[in-house]
């Protein structure tokens, strides 16, 4: 296992063209999760969610090239540093504006910037499904821009670009340094950090805590999309993750295969666990929550699937599908937390646990507490940060849709129309 | 949930020896979980709130 540095070692034209093949694939992850994300909302606002996905993936892209890019900087290129204890600590990239230059980068940093480009559209995904039914459109992309413009960046910078977490190796002798080969972290733990502030700062739905007796179920609209989506989030899982083990880890063409088998296997696992929970807590298996379990194991797998053999990887998987139903349940009953989409357990705790795994499982010394470093630096950075810029950005952009619109659905409010006009949809006074 | 974060950053700087440093991390995020269920008890909603 190679550590991830600064000095990235020439990319074969075999490699240079499976990852690009890889990265091409990868988007069916984002749309998996948007079709997930759409079918756990609500049917009045099934257009807004699928319209917000898309819109999200736009700006998230366009201003990473804008802005974003600048801050990440090229796998091979400078970065901001400074000295303590003896030690230097590469905080910043040091990109050009604007992508410029980029067609002259070598092809291992083109690569790696489109791996990031298009993993700040996923991460930026995650958090809208958190705010379903009630995140405006305008809130939606304008956290999606501060996302890609200031946070993912810096994240990016310090795992696959040779900032302090990556040289956590080198500079401190623990293991290869903070290990993110398919962006559990970078992606689904930041996404779904990001869907803790967005549920914090939006509050929850019209009546879903109501002042007596439990919370009220407000179930996804459609199973078909939510279990499809799952079906195709698993293609670009593996896009991601074989093309993570490529560009950030260094691996050969022949290490792939195995990486394929884990995701799967983290994924059956999971969806195994999640079924089994569900049968026996609620006397039938519950089909959210099996796509809940599905992800979370898809989650754990990309950080770890590269770097474990396939029974820890279907350990992996296990685990993410007992925890994540049960999380599920505890933040909606103890905590009142209303996440439609069960990001904060299938994207954040899911991925801190891939994380861990990892470290544990990966059996080089020192590589367990360098990923323990690097779940620290996101609880307690990422996460004030992200709910402060959100707290902020509320202020000039009101997150929450008004009453009315609550009440009438996010699709008549926001886009005057609906996604099924030959149906009835239900209004909230059927909830009451 | 900051203070966890610069305990574990901390640890990295002051400690050479791997057990006193792997001590002081756990500490660090022992101090962060502190910090989230403080945050997170102070965002519960009262209940028929506003909702």
């Amino acid at each position: 296992m190679n550590s991830p540095s600064a000095l990235s070692p020439a990319v074969s034209e075999a490699a240079f063209a499976v990852t690009l093949v890889l990265l091409i694939l990868a988007p069916l992850a984002i749309a998996g999760v948007a079709l997930i994300n759409a079918g756990l909302g609500r049917s009045r606002s099934a257009a807004q969610a699928l319209l917000g996905n898309v819109a999200i993936f736009a700006v998230a892209a366009v201003v990473f090239v804008l802005v974003g890019a600048t801050f990440t900087g090229l796998t091979d290129g400078p970065g901001h540093l400074f000295h303590l204890a003896g030690k230097s600590w590469n905080w910043l990239g040091e990109g050009s504006l604007f992508f410029a230059g980029f067609s002259a980068a070598s092809p291992q940093s083109q690569l790696a910037l489109l791996y990031e480009f298009l993993a700040v559209a996923l991460a930026a995904l995650i958090p809208w499904g958190s705010g379903a039914d009630r995140l405006r459109l305008t809130a939606g992309c304008a956290a999606a821009a501060v996302l890609a413009a200031l946070v993912f960046p810096l994240f990016a910078h310090w795992v696959w670009a040779g900032g302090w977490l990556a040289q956590l190796g080198a500079n401190f002798g623990l293991g290869s340094g903070f290990l993110d080969p398919g962006g559990a972290a970078t992606v689904h733990v930041l996404g779904g950090l990001s869907a803790v502030a967005v549920v914090w700062v939006t509050g929850s739905r019209r009546g879903k805590f109501p002042k007596e007796g439990f919370s009220t179920a407000m179930p996804g609209h459609n199973a078909a999309y939510i279990l499809f989506g799952c079906l195709i989030a698993l293609v670009g899982w593996l896009a991601f993750n074989l093309a993570g083990q490529l560009l950030w880890l260094h691996a050969p063409l022949t290490a792939l295969p195995v990486t394929a088998i884990n995701t799967v296997l983290a994924a059956s696992g999971a969806l195994a666990a999640t079924f089994t929970i569900t049968r026996i807590r609620f006397g039938k298996p519950d089909a959210s929550l099996c796509a809940n379990g599905w992800l979370a194991g898809l989650v754990a797998s990309s950080a770890s699937a590269a770097l474990v053999s396939p029974l820890p990887a279907l350990f992996i998987g296990i685990v993410a599908g007992i925890i994540t139903p049960l999380l599920v349940e505890l933040l909606e009953l103890a905590v009142s937390i209303d996440d439609p989409s069960g990001a904060i357990s299938a994207h954040a705790v899911s991925g801190l646990w891939g994380l861990a795994a990892a470290g544990i499982f990966a059996g080089a010394p020192g590589q367990f507490l360098a990923q323990l470093i690097g779940i620290s630096t996101l609880l307690g950075l990422i996460l004030p940060l992200v709910y402060l810029l959100f707290w902020l950005l509320n202020r000039a952009v009101p997150f929450r849709v008004d009453a009315d619109g609550e009440r009438i659905g996010m699709d008549l409010h926001e886009l005057g129309g609906g996604a099924y006009p030959e149906f009835v949809i239900h209004r909230d006074e059927s909830y009451r | 949930m900051p203070a966890g974060f610069f305990l574990c950053v901390a640890a990295l700087v002051l400690f050479p020896s791997p057990g006193s440093r792997t001590a002081f991390v756990f500490c660090g995020v022992a101090v962060e979980a502190l910090g989230l269920v403080v945050a997170v008890r102070g965002h519960i909603e009262p209940r028929g709130d506003a909702n």
